[in-house]
Parts: C-alpha cells; sequence; structure tokens
C-alpha cells in the first residue's frame, strides 16, 4: 500500500468517527425534524411509519397531555397511571432533542475510551441526577419557601450556567491531558509497527484479572503501553473504584441542569395538590432520557470501536488516530461547555417568560 | 477487499456529514401562546403599532402564578400581577417580543413595551402589551410574523379575529396564515440549503400579511 492511500485511509477512518458520534445526535434530529408532528400540510416529507411514527408525531402532544392528567389524577387515581406511561414516553423522544447531554456525554466517552456499560451507567445516572435537581429545586422553592417563579427561573439560571461552566471544565481538563497524549502518539507515531501488527491476533490477552470488564477497550489499553506517553487511563483504572470518580464530573456537568418540562410539571403538580405524582413523573421521564441518552452514548462508543479495529495493525499509525479522536472528543466537550455558556449553541430554555 | 472497505468507510463519512448538516435542531414547545393583536394606525393612515393579548396554557399559567401572594385565594387582581408583568416584558426584550415586521420587505423596529399588564380571567393569564414601532410608517404591504424561532413557545392565532386593525384606512386588506399553511418544504430546503437552523420555528409561524394599495 502506497503512503498517500495509507495517509487517506486513516484520515477517512477519523473522519467517520468524529463524524458519527456527531451525526449519531444530528440524524436523530433529522428524523424528529423529517415529522411534522401534527403539522397537518407536509405531504413531501417522508414519514416514520409504525409505533416509532406515530410516537414521535405525539411527542409535543405527550407534554401537553401531562396538565390534563394531573388535574384528572385528582379525581380519578388512575389517571397517575396514564401520567406514568406519559412520562416515559415523553421522556424518550424529548432527550432526542437539544440539551439533555447526548452530545456531551457521548464526547466524553470517546474522549475517555470508556466502555459502552459505563456510557449507559453515566446516562442513567447523570439523567436522573437531573430529575433529582428538578425536584429538589422545586421542592425548596416552591414547596417550602414558596417563592415567585421569577426567583425560581433565576436559580435555574443560575444552576444553568453553573452546567455549562463545569461542561467547559470539563472539557478543558480532558483537552488538557488528551492533548499531552495525542502530541505524545504525534512524536513517535510509527516506531513500533511490529507490536501494532501483534496485537493484532492478540486480542484476548488483555483480560486477566477483570474478566468482570467488557473487552471494549483493551485495544486503547495496548496503545497505552506501546506508545508510553499517555496518560490516559487504562482498563484496570476503569473497571476500579476510582474510575466511577472520574466519572462523577461528567455527571454532575450535564445532570446539574434540570430540565424546563420537568419544572413546569412539578410545580403545576404541586399547585393541584399532587406534588408526589409530579416527583414519580418526573424520575419516570429521567429513566426514558437516560435510554435515548444511553442508545447514543452505546453508538459513540461503538463507532470508536470500529475506527479502532479499522485502524488496528496499520503501521502504528493506528495509535495517532485514536489518540487524534479522542483529542477530537475532548476538544468537542469544550466547545460544548463554550457554546453553551456564551449562548452560541441552543440548548433548551430556562422557563423565565 | 481493502479498496473496498476504504470506499465503505469514505462512503459512511460522507452519509453521516450530509446527515449532520440537514439536521435542523428539533425542539418542541414547553409553552403555549394563544395569540390575538391589533394594528394600531395614526389617523394620518400610518401604523404605529402592534397591540398583543397573549394567553398562556394551563401549565405555564400555574408555573407564573407560583409564590404571588393575593388578597383573595385565586383571584389575581391586576396590581398584584404588576411586578410579574413587568418581568414578563423585559424578559421578552431578549427575544424580540416574538414580533417580527416587514414593511415592504424591509425589517422594522420596535421601541419599549407600553401600556403593560397581566389579567387573570378563566383559569388562564393573559399578557396585553403595546410595541411602538420605532419609525410609524405607511407601507403598502406590512407583514407581521408572530413565532419563537426556537420553538420554546408555541403561538397560535385566535380562532376568531386573531388580528384587527384598529383605525386603518378602509382599503386596506388583511390576510392571515395560521401554522401549517407555511411552506414547510420550501423551508426545510432553504434551512438545508443554508445549514442555518436557527429559524426552525418559522414552520410554525403566525404571519399576517395587510395591503394598503
Amino acid at each position: 500500500m502506497s503512503a498517500r492511500s495509507s495517509l487517506a485511509r486513516h484520515l477517512a477512518i477519523f473522519a467517520v468517527a468524529l463524524a458519527a458520534l456527531l451525526a449519531c445526535d444530528g440524524l436523530l434530529h433529522a428524523v424528529m425534524a423529517q415529522n411534522p408532528f401534527g403539522g397537518p400540510k407536509a405531504p413531501a416529507q417522508p414519514q416514520v411509519g409504525g409505533i416509532v411514527g406515530w410516537l414521535l408525531a405525539k411527542q409535543s402532544e405527550f407534554y401537553k397531555d401531562m396538565s390534563a392528567t394531573i388535574r384528572a389524577a385528582k379525581s380519578d387515581g388512575s389517571a397517575v397511571w396514564t401520567l406514568l406511561v406519559i412520562s416515559f414516553a415523553y421522556g424518550i423522544f424529548h432527550a432526542a432533542g437539544p440539551g439533555h447531554g447526548k452530545a456531551v456525554i457521548s464526547s466524553y466517552l470517546v474522549a475517555n475510551q470508556e466502555t459502552a456499560w459505563r456510557g449507559i451507567a453515566l446516562s442513567f445516572v447523570s439523567a436522573l441526577l437531573q430529575a433529582l435537581v428538578a425536584v429538589v429545586l422545586v421542592g425548596i422553592c416552591a414547596w417550602l419557601l414558596n417563592v415567585t417563579s421569577q426567583i425560581m427561573c433565576g436559580a435555574e439560571r443560575a444552576i444553568e450556567i453553573a452546567s455549562y461552566g463545569l461542561i467547559a471544565a470539563f472539557g478543558a481538563r480532558l483537552v488538557w491531558t488528551k492533548g499531552g497524549a495525542f502530541i505524545g502518539a504525534l512524536q513517535s507515531p510509527r516506531d513500533e509497527p511490529a507490536l501494532a501488527g501483534a496485537h493484532q491476533h492478540d486480542h484476548g490477552h488483555h483480560h486477566h484479572g477483570h474478566d468482570d470488564h467488557d473487552h471494549h477497550h483493551d485495544h486503547g489499553h495496548v496503545h497505552d503501553e506501546h506508545c508510553g506517553h499517555s496518560h490516559g487511563p487504562t482498563p484496570d483504572q476503569l473497571a476500579g473504584p476510582g474510575g466511577w470518580r472520574r466519572g462523577l464530573g461528567a455527571i454532575v456537568a450535564v445532570g446539574l441542569r434540570p430540565c424546563s418540562g420537568a419544572i413546569l410539571v412539578l410545580v403545576f403538580s404541586l399547585a393541584q395538590g399532587l406534588f408526589w405524582a409530579g416527583i414519580v413523573a418526573t424520575f419516570v421521564m429521567g429513566i426514558g432520557t437516560a435510554i435515548t441518552v444511553a442508545t447514543i452514548a452505546v453508538i459513540a462508543v461503538s463507532a470508536k470501536d470500529l475506527a479502532r479495529r479499522l485502524s488496528a495493525g496499520r503501521e502504528g499509525g493506528g495509535a495517532l488516530i485514536l489518540r487524534g479522536i479522542e483529542f477530537g472528543a475532548a476538544g468537542l466537550v469544550l466547545l460544548f461547555g463554550i457554546g453553551l455558556l456564551f449562548g452560541y449553541l441552543a440548548a433548551e430554555r430556562v422557563t423565565c417568560l | 477487499m481493502k479498496t473496498l472497505l476504504y470506499r465503505l468507510v469514505t462512503l459512511l463519512a460522507l452519509a453521516a456529514g450530509v446527515g449532520l448538516g440537514a439536521a435542523p435542531a428539533q425542539a418542541h414547545p414547553h409553552v403555549w401562546v394563544t395569540s390575538s393583536s391589533e394594528l394600531i394606525y395614526a389617523e394620518d393612515g400610518s401604523i404605529t403599532g402592534v397591540r398583543h393579548a397573549w394567553t398562556f396554557d394551563d401549565m405555564f399559567t400555574t408555573y407564573a402564578l407560583q409564590g404571588i401572594e393575593t388578597k383573595t385565594k385565586g383571584v389575581y387582581s391586576r396590581e398584584e400581577l404588576a411586578p410579574l408583568a413587568k418581568d414578563n416584558v423585559e424578559n421578552l426584550k431578549e427575544f424580540g417580543f416574538f414580533t417580527f415586521a416587514k414593511a415592504d420587505g424591509k425589517k422594522e423596529k420596535f421601541q419599549e413595551p407600553v401600556d403593560y399588564y397581566l389579567e387573570y380571567k378563566n383559569d388562564a393569564l393573559t399578557l396585553h402589551f403595546t410595541l411602538p414601532l420605532k419609525n410609524p410608517l405607511k407601507p403598502k404591504q406590512l407583514a407581521l410574523d408572530i413565532f419563537d424561532p426556537a420553538f420554546f413557545i408555541d403561538f397560535k392565532f385566535e380562532e376568531k379575529d386573531p388580528i384587527k386593525l384598529v383605525g386603518a384606512p378602509a382599503s386596506c386588506q388583511l390576510k392571515v396564515q395560521r401554522p401549517g399553511e407555511a411552506d414547510v418544504k420550501k423551508l426545510t430546503e432553504e434551512m438545508v440549503a443554508s445549514g442555518d437552523n436557527s429559524n426552525y420555528g418559522a414552520i410554525y409561524a403566525n404571519k399576517i400579511l395587510v395591503n394598503c394599495p
């Protein structure tokens, strides 16, 4: 193979991994956007068929139905079940919209060689934290202190800024470490072709001692050792209890900002004397959100895994590609944070009006 | 085999890129507003401003009223709602009051809102406010759009008389376009072509056209 086609291939692999990461977010938006959801005049738009299409079309209706259902639950207890079903479905589809940390979590996972399982766990914990923050915020502001919505949305704004600041800081830290690893890989990109070739038929070797763990990351692990410049974590670190502490940054940064929809539902249910139903609905919504975010996170991790597999055994340059992808993903987290903080990126608006 | 793989990867990258570019940001509304407005004309036939009456949905009404102390429970006087109304119009400024005017194709600006107050009736809050035009004008055609580009708020025209012309010359004709009547295909194509999704809510815009030949 000529050097040029090899370079082209490397670039293509790099592009596909980054693009896949972004596109899983973007494509979902496209799928949603192609649905007129109730808009009567869109014959040219392709329709998503079946139950999924119906659910997509009903997305905004779910939310609107919530207020009527909470009202109904006042006199008819069984309406609470309807509320929970609506909340769950709403959470799933709502998370596909802007915000909710899909992009941040996915980028973090790719930057940090996390496993799919870790991605699922992170998605669930951050979504549930998000629900918890909404419940605590409304619990303190509306139920305990009975302050006005203006004060409450001021608190929302403050939390939002803190969350975006944390995402930016978190991204900056990732860029710092991953940048070091990337430059390290740049400086010695092709010094161990034999080793890179060797591990091609060596996949199972690194499982010793942590067989309870998923196998996704062993290549990255191998490269870490090969390059000798990386400060990235090894699978052992990820699997250990300390690994969770690093994920905590992502969880807090993403999960801190409560969902505007949840806050409206909570205040409304409180006013109807059914605060508990609102709280349960918020957590059910969170589970729905987590399912969507986790799905996207798994796609991102798999995309990187694909890139890793494609680049494995390619004249040692594979390490450079992977470091590049991680560096790029780290940069994305930073960009998301800055973009959200300064309003370049549209997130879900807070309920100040 | 390797060439095939290479091609496949390139194809994937391209597809992903296209998918990314063609993805209008998708949101769904959290607040619903039923809007009825008046176009105010001066005696000389020029338009001086727009007067809105925006009624909020059940959930947002409850949220907005949270924590407001009243003399009588469940009854909110205009005075008791005054601080909230002030807050509302101040916050709306950031979004250009969701009111976009074009006179003969040229964008027009509004001044700070005046005569604003909130009214609580039939379990719903209605925000009344007047937006004076920076420069009163006498266009052949005035286009007025009421919508949230981010589609966080879903504006809907009142069924009956969504817009009234107050003191307009008799020759003026009014045309109203409701959400869903927009050319979704054209708007989507424009968004894909320009890569700019910030105007996603335009699909759901409420358009008013006033022709005064």
